[in-house]
């Protein structure tokens, strides 16, 4: 069979590949002139600009989602004895790659949308940091921009990834090129040393996640998520056991017979998923749980979360920025995607799973940051914080979880993204430390504004209003669900993070103390001076201004819409998947 | 759709963006421009709320007038929507008049004075900030009495506090750091839990609108529900309240903060816990309410005779009104937890006299701070009635109108709460109230006499002579340098360190009590402790002060002005005829 694709469905990753091609290919072939280095990175954002350009059109098309790289039903896969691959219950659908009854690998509905929006208006900033990070020429220009544009092609394809296999593939995309980034400026031993962490805890966690794709493949015999779903919840009440069938030792025996029972079952869809928790076969569990591991390697979730500070640190700013949003809202969409589109039936088993760690994740992250001197560390830590509250949602059983989880996400990677920007202006001052922002408001007042607005937005207090409403999203869909441990946790654990929030944003609000012998008496004068003082040491420090003045001003302005207008990102958030069952 | 609310919202808001402005004039004439701007702007809002107040309809104060609603965040089912009635529209004027009279106190005469923070000053006083913070405070006071939608409520309740938390955080006092960071961790679990709880009763009963809410009486929500939705709302509002085992926060942030602070907090922040009673809790959750009180009763007498010996042993005198506030906010919740017209009316009633009277506390506390360079009362030594008449009398006059004395505003707060202890609700334990009715007498007699106490240590007595660096004496040296430092701010800074410096010399001398610290401090600190220099009221502060007297008068002798307006709202509120 000839699989009919639909390119525009796949345009906006293979935008990115190709633009990541030209880079490589431009960055060989153009002389070694100074205009080169900004010339790739403008190529890069081109890229990520048409890119998003072509998400814009897709999702302003409307009508049914796009799909592509289809299998027909009757195509189901092959047919394994005793592991149950579905019969197919129609006739085989029409020749067309793309009918209703198909599972399709790629589609392109609400939730790819967002979430490739995100990723490239983030991807965007990355390259502008990049920019600035990469004016020194300490580090190669064409491998930086052709690795960052195949992370962005990965997380751009994850979303839209509807079989475990696509899933793992782009997941890794997203992955290994940015250990070869982390460690590209050559001859320092810190980002070395975070690269390699960086890669033993990815590819562990790796492992451990394809372990649980393939048990889930072993046991269901399909990889495609709606059919992985169906098969999971009509095998279920089978393996409960009506009256009449005898307890079924494997999950395989049970699968056989399904075709018998199915119509009886299938009119008790409620008692099903209730059961589902207490009778599956133990594989299952233990798929679930191997995957949920998988995942929270990613996302940095506990207990797998002690990677993150010193990755970051050792990091390129700009890197930093890339995994604290970029890679980690990957892992979140593979995440949300296997739980929901996938294992949504099997809600009763990992929720709870995913409750508790929610809740350890946010008070670990809140209390390692809580010690931090150091900008990098402590926004490591805050964002493992707010992994948790974005894992939240999943762990307690509304029909609306998953529109909470991601919104919180988007809302997220602008105020984190827009303190790393102003993070990277004051680090390319020469200073990482939290002490190095006292007074950055009376030095240069716009970047002291963002930045303190972005914290406060992280806080979740007026007037930034995007945190304060994504925290009410996520409270409310935790509320609605019955989580009231959980949503205590979360309460006093939004107070832990004000508490180190605030104490940032009041240095950068505090003027530079100074030495009580008279002479440095204009320092002092703090706001009726305001002189905007040279920026201390770097040379570099001028360099690279206006990309990351730029990279400032693109997050300010979104975390600013989103505060004043938090419906747009509600109203693009998806109810829902299409296109499963 | 009535744009009076909005405006209220958006002027001082416009006015505070406008400060964000870069602006390239010199220093003096842009602090000129501070002031006038910041008058303009806090006055033209309290105009504003004149206007409300003059066009409200008093014929029915029970309905909701300039009503404004448009949807706002769908998605959350948020809705922009303001309005005003008969228990809100007092606050809101409140709120308008205390900010105004505040920027009158900051801006008004000479304003180089001590205390008068829109001076530019070496050492980074940032005049603009304040005014800016001051505005942004406004916008959530009034937001949070304007709003009728629960989480809009929120919104602008904890609008409120980053700005505050800046007040005190920047131009406090010495342990200043320690008092903001308390604060704010206070309230913002306060807040938190508070969430919760309107996200309860939205999960049960569907609906923000506090309107139709209240309108509904509870219908829909099961008891428990009620009762969990009412601990968390309670326990919210109670921390800002501040209710007795959740106010350690308070006494630390009134100490430290700057006059205005304190006045704003005291008059009007602490409103918005007591405002949230009368406005969410006990209308819209009635059974949870008729659960809870005998507790909410308890937690109120204990914070009266808490409070009233907690001030009883106090030495600073900004520490010890502090503590008042909290006595007197018990007779607040105290009104609320009879759950009777009677009670409520008199908790509202209380709400706006106490706003009046510590807001004109603070504020003498404030100069009696800024004069003698210390709040401590002993250090303060007495005979302020002769040192200082014109102080010393409205101080008496204040502390008077605090204890509760007839004919002035404190009076019927405590006494209609009292009354409504004596017959509370039909579901309500009689003899428990009885009990509460009684206690809460003895803190009235509590609270008279630890103002006597402290106005016989203060304002009575013989002047003795052991202050040291009294600030406002040397203000006139100070404002001579700080005029030259104008325009040679360097050169001006190290004449204003030096003179501190040697003022700290001087008061360590003689016992301590300078404090060379603060670049203003002691100018002439010799000839202040030699011949007692001090100024007795001046202009601008008697421009701050007299409304507040007058109000405080005018409601003590015709407490129906209030009380007829709240009492449409109160009746319909508890669905009593």
């Amino acid at each position: 069979m000839i699989q009919s694709i639909d390119y525009y469905a796949i345009a906006a990753p293979l935008i990115l590949a190709l633009a990541a091609g030209l880079v490589l290919v431009l960055d060989a072939f153009l002389p070694r002139r100074p205009y080169v280095r900004p010339g790739l990175g403008l190529v890069a954002l081109a890229g990520v600009f048409g890119a998003l350009g072509v998400v814009v059109s897709q999702a302003l098309r409307g009508g049914a989602p796009l799909r592509t790289f289809c299998v027909p039903e009757g195509l189901a896969g092959p047919e394994r004895a005793g592991l149950g691959a579905l019969p197919p219950q129609g006739g085989p659908s029409g020749g067309g790659g793309a009918a209703a009854a198909s599972s399709c690998s790629f589609v392109v509905d609400g939730f790819t949308l967002v979430l490739a929006g995100l990723v490239l208006l983030a991807g965007a900033v990355v390259v502008l940091l990049s920019m600035a990070e990469l004016s020194d020429g300490e580090v190669p220009v064409g491998e930086w921009y052709f690795l960052l544009l195949c992370v962005l092609a990965g997380a751009v394809s994850l979303p839209a990834a509807r079989d475990l296999i696509m899933l793992v593939v782009a997941l890794e995309l997203v992955s290994l090129p940015v250990f070869a980034l982390t460690a590209l400026r050559r001859y320092d031993g810190r980002a070395s040393e975070a690269a390699v962490k960086l890669f033993l805890v990815s590819v562990v966690s790796t492992a451990v996640m394809l372990f649980g794709v393939s048990l889930l493949y072993g046991m269901t015999g399909t990889v495609y998520l709606d059919r992985l779903a169906r098969t999971m919840r009509e095998a279920v009440p089978q393996v409960i056991g009506g009256p009449g069938v005898e307890p079924v030792s494997t999950a395989g025996g049970a699968m056989a017979t399904i075709g018998r029972t199915n119509d009886r079952w299938a009119s008790f869809p409620d008692h099903a998923s209730l059961q589902v928790s207490y009778d599956l076969p133990p594989v299952v569990t233990v798929a679930v749980v191997l995957v949920i591991a998988g995942f929270a390697f990613k996302v940095a979730a506990v207990p797998f979360h002690a990677w993150a500070a010193d990755v970051y640190q050792g990091a390129p700013v700009p890197v930093a920025a890339l995994l604290s949003v970029i890679s980690k809202a990957a892992g979140f969409a593979g995440l949300i995607l296997v739980l929901v589109a996938a294992l949504g039936g099997q809600a009763a088993t990992w929720a709870p799973i995913i409750a508790v760690l929610a809740a350890l994740t946010m008070t670990a992250g809140n209390l390692l940051a809580l010690r931090q001197r150091d900008a990098v560390r402590l926004l490591a830590w805050s964002s493992v914080a707010q992994s948790g509250y974005i894992l939240a949602p999943l762990g307690v059983l509304t029909g609306e979880a998953m529109g909470a989880s991601v919104a919180y996400l988007v809302f997220y990677a602008a105020m984190n993204l827009g303190a790393f920007t102003v993070v990277m202006l004051v680090s390319r001052r020469g200073g990482g430390g939290l002490d190095d922002y006292r007074g950055l408001v009376f030095r240069s007042p716009a970047a002291g504004l963002a930045l303190a607005f972005f914290l406060v937005c992280l806080a979740g207090l007026p007037p930034g209003l995007a945190g304060l409403f994504a925290k009410i999203v996520v409270f409310r869909e935790i509320v609605d669900g019955g989580g009231a441990w959980l949503a205590a946790v979360m309460a006093v654990n939004t107070v832990i993070g004000l508490y180190y929030y605030v104490a940032w944003a009041v240095r950068i609000f505090t003027p530079v103390r100074v030495p009580l012998d008279g002479t440095a008496g204009t320092a002092a004068g703090g706001g009726s001076a305001g002189t905007d003082g040279p920026p201390s040491g770097a040379g570099g420090a001028s360099r690279g201004w206006l990309p990351v003045g730029a990279a400032i001003a693109l997050a300010g302005l979104v975390a600013v819409a989103f505060s004043v207008a938090p419906q747009w990102v509600l109203d693009l958030v998806p109810g829902s998947f299409t296109g499963h069952g | 759709m009535s744009w009076l609310p909005v405006l209220l919202l958006a002027v001082p808001l416009a006015g505070a963006v406008a400060l964000l402005a870069p602006s390239r004039m010199d220093a003096p004439s842009r602090g000129r421009l501070l002031r006038v701007h910041g008058l303009a702007v806090s006055g033209v809002t309290f105009a504003l709320s004149a206007v409300l107040a003059a066009t409200f309809d008093y014929g029915d104060p029970a309905r909701v007038q300039f009503e404004t609603d448009l949807a706002w965040i769908p998605g959350l089912d948020l809705r922009f929507h303001l309005g005003v009635d008969g228990i809100s529209l007092p606050l809101v004027v409140l709120t308008a008049l205390l900010t105004f009279l505040c920027f009158v106190y900051l801006c008004r005469g000479r304003a180089d004075g001590p205390g008068q923070l829109l001076r530019p000053r070496a050492g980074g006083n940032r005049p603009r900030a304040l005014v800016f913070t001051l505005l942004v405070l406004e916008v959530g006071m009034i937001g949070t009495f304007l709003a009728l939608d629960l989480l809009l409520f929120f919104v602008f309740f904890e609008v409120v506090l980053i700005p505050m938390y800046f007040v005190i955080a920047v131009w406090g006092g010495r342990a200043r750091r320690a008092a903001a960071v308390k604060f704010i961790l206070y309230t913002l679990l306060g807040s938190v839990v508070l969430l919760l709880g309107l996200l309860i009763v939205w999960a049960q009963a569907g609906t923000l609108d506090m309107v139709a809410l209240a309108r509904a009486h509870g219908t829909g929500m099961s008891h428990s529900v009620q009762v969990v939705a009412f601990v968390a709302v309670g326990i919210g509002l109670a921390v800002k309240t501040p209710m007795w085992p959740l106010h350690t926060w308070l006494p630390d942030a009134h100490t430290e903060a700057p006059t205005v602070g304190s006045v704003l907090l005291a008059g009007v922040l602490l409103k918005m816990g007591t405002y949230g009673f009368a406005r969410i809790a006990i209308p819209v959750l009635p059974d949870g309410a008729a659960a809870v009180a005998p507790w909410l009763g308890a937690f109120a007498v204990i914070g009266i005779i808490y409070g009233s010996l907690a001030c009883l042993a106090q030495r600073d005198l900004k520490r010890m009104i502090a503590y008042s506030s909290i006595g007197h906010m018990g007779f607040v919740l105290l009104g609320f937890a009879t759950l009777t017209p009677v009670g409520v009316n008199a908790a509202l009633f209380g709400n706006i006299a106490h706003g009046l009277i510590t807001g004109l506390l603070f504020f003498l506390a404030g100069a009696v701070k800024e004069r003698y360079g210390t709040a401590d009362m002993p250090a303060l030594g007495g005979g302020m009635l002769s040192r200082l008449p014109h102080l010393g009398s409205l101080l008496t006059f204040a502390c008077i109108a605090s204890l509760g004395l007839p004919g002035l505003a404190g009076f019927w707060g405590e006494m209609l709460a009292l009354l409504g202890a004596f017959d509370p609700a039909p579901g309500l334990s009689r003899p428990l109230f009885l009990v509460f009715m009684a206690v809460g007498g003895l803190g009235a007699v509590l609270t008279a006499a630890y103002f006597l106490v402290m106005l016989s240590r203060v304002t009575h007595g013989r002047p003795t002579e052991t202050v040291h660096a009294p600030v406002l004496a040397s203000s006139a040296v100070a404002g001579g340098s700080t005029g030259q430092g104008v325009a040679a701010p360097a050169e001006a800074t190290g004449v204003v360190r030096a003179a501190g410096a040697g003022g700290g010399a001087h008061g360590s001398g003689t016992g301590g009590g300078a404090r060379g610290g603060e670049p203003s401090g002691g100018g002439s600190g010799a000839r202040a402790a030699g011949g007692g220099g001090f100024r007795d009221v001046m202009g601008h502060e008697l421009a701050a002060w007299v409304p507040l007297v007058l109000l405080i008068v005018l409601f003590g002798l015709w407490p129906k002005a209030l009380l007829l307006i709240t009492d449409p709202v109160v009746r319909t509120f508890m669905g009593a005829p």
